[in-house]
């Protein structure tokens, strides 16, 4: 994988709007942002509702997935672009969410809808008529996805890559500042992990930086390239877009998301815990 | 968003005394600018969060005690940099203007 085939531009994306081999997709955090006005054409994919068990923690089944994809009108051979909010969080979780049921070519609109909003490109309320489809999804790809078991065997092993702000990291805040504090789980990251902010990725306008920059930031961060690593943040949305970076940007061989992440981890009972701002010992 | 109100955003159903919010509203020519983006930096110039405003222009954050900057960007202004302290138990109340 490389920049070329799985990121786009927001001028591509303009240039692309009448194209019907491409379904243009958001998802964001803020369920309603698509409501508000959205790129020409555009479905919206709800994470909390679409892409979530709604009893279970865990994914819609592959049954599922392929009933929802049918719906909306999106085939196996269509280019799907993703885009979203939050400098592409849940638009990154979701294209990884895609790989993860097997679609060949999916894309990221690079800097998402922020990038498109500070462009003062066209949005738009009319919702796009699309005819459904038979969409057919593969099993679950496990090997970019990590589960607790996954993640403690890999505690000074592979690379761990927490991608939360340093103020989480250290254990000084429980979620993202946006957010309100009060949570049931321990402060803290995973020994040994490193600390590797996802925005350190991304630019002020939502955009990826250069690969040459990526390589310096995570390797100066101490991950090292020849190991398989896993990343990890919250609740797994960031840590999508980390590793895109990691996967689909930079083409590392065997990168993971752990999306049970903090709220399952600092959840677990018998589990080490670091505190503070350095690594931890394993 | 919740619904703005006069003095700043509403505060109703927040636990205040357990939050150190930092909220405000952005202003362009004494008008609300509904489609900008906050960021929050650390005391080290880190990311901590981003958000869009709202149609009235307000944003909101959850942050800890301390020194941050509130870096708003919007269409066809320069980034603009404020600084702020929170503190849990008060509301830093900021207005911006781009």
């Amino acid at each position: 994988m490389s920049r070329d085939t799985t990121l786009v531009t927001a001028q591509w994306v303009e240039d692309h709007l009448d194209d019907p081999s491409i379904v243009l997709v958001e998802v964001d955090e803020d369920t309603t942002a698509y409501d508000k006005g959205h790129i020409k054409g555009a479905i919206k994919l709800d994470w909390t509702t679409d892409l979530q068990d709604q009893v279970r923690r865990d994914f819609v089944s592959k049954e599922q997935f392929e009933a929802l994809l049918s719906d909306r009108g999106v085939g196996n051979d269509h280019t799907v672009v993703l885009y979203g909010g939050n400098n592409n969080w849940f638009a990154a979780y979701a294209y990884w969410y895609f790989k993860l049921y097997g679609h060949s070519d999916v894309k990221l609109l690079d800097g998402g809808r922020k990038k498109w909003e500070l462009d003062s490109r066209e949005l738009v309320s009319e919702l796009p008529a699309r005819e459904k489809t038979s969409y057919t999804a593969t099993e679950q790809d496990h090997s970019i996805r990590a589960f607790r078991d996954d993640v403690v065997a890999a505690i000074g092993v592979q690379n761990l890559v927490d991608v939360r702000s340093p103020d989480e990291y250290a254990g000084r805040l429980l979620a993202p500042a946006h957010l309100p504090q009060e949570q049931a789980q321990r402060a803290g990251h995973v020994p040994t992990a490193a600390s590797v902010p996802w925005s350190k990725a991304a630019n002020d306008d939502g955009t990826f930086k250069s690969d040459d920059e990526l390589r310096t930031i995570y390797g100066d961060a101490g991950v090292d390239f020849e190991k398989d690593t896993i990343a990890y943040c919250r609740i797994g949305e960031r840590s999508s877009h980390t590793w895109f970076v990691l996967k689909e940007l930079l083409g590392q061989e065997n990168v993971k998301n752990y999306d049970g992440s903090w709220t399952e981890y600092g959840s677990l009972v018998g589990v080490p815990v670091a505190l503070g701002d350095e690594p931890g010992q394993a | 968003m919740c619904g703005a109100t006069e003095g700043g955003l509403s505060l109703d159903g927040i636990d205040v005394k357990k939050e150190a919010v930092v909220q405000g509203q952005v202003l362009r020519d004494g008008e609300p600018v509904g489609n900008a983006y906050v960021r929050l930096l650390d005391r080290t110039g880190e990311f901590t969060a981003e958000v869009p405003t709202s149609a009235s222009g307000h944003f909101r954050f959850f942050a800890g005690d301390g020194d941050w900057t509130l870096r708003t960007l919007a269409p066809k202004a320069d980034p603009v940099d404020r600084q702020v302290h929170a503190q849990v138990g008060s509301v830093a109340e900021v207005s911006i203007t781009i």
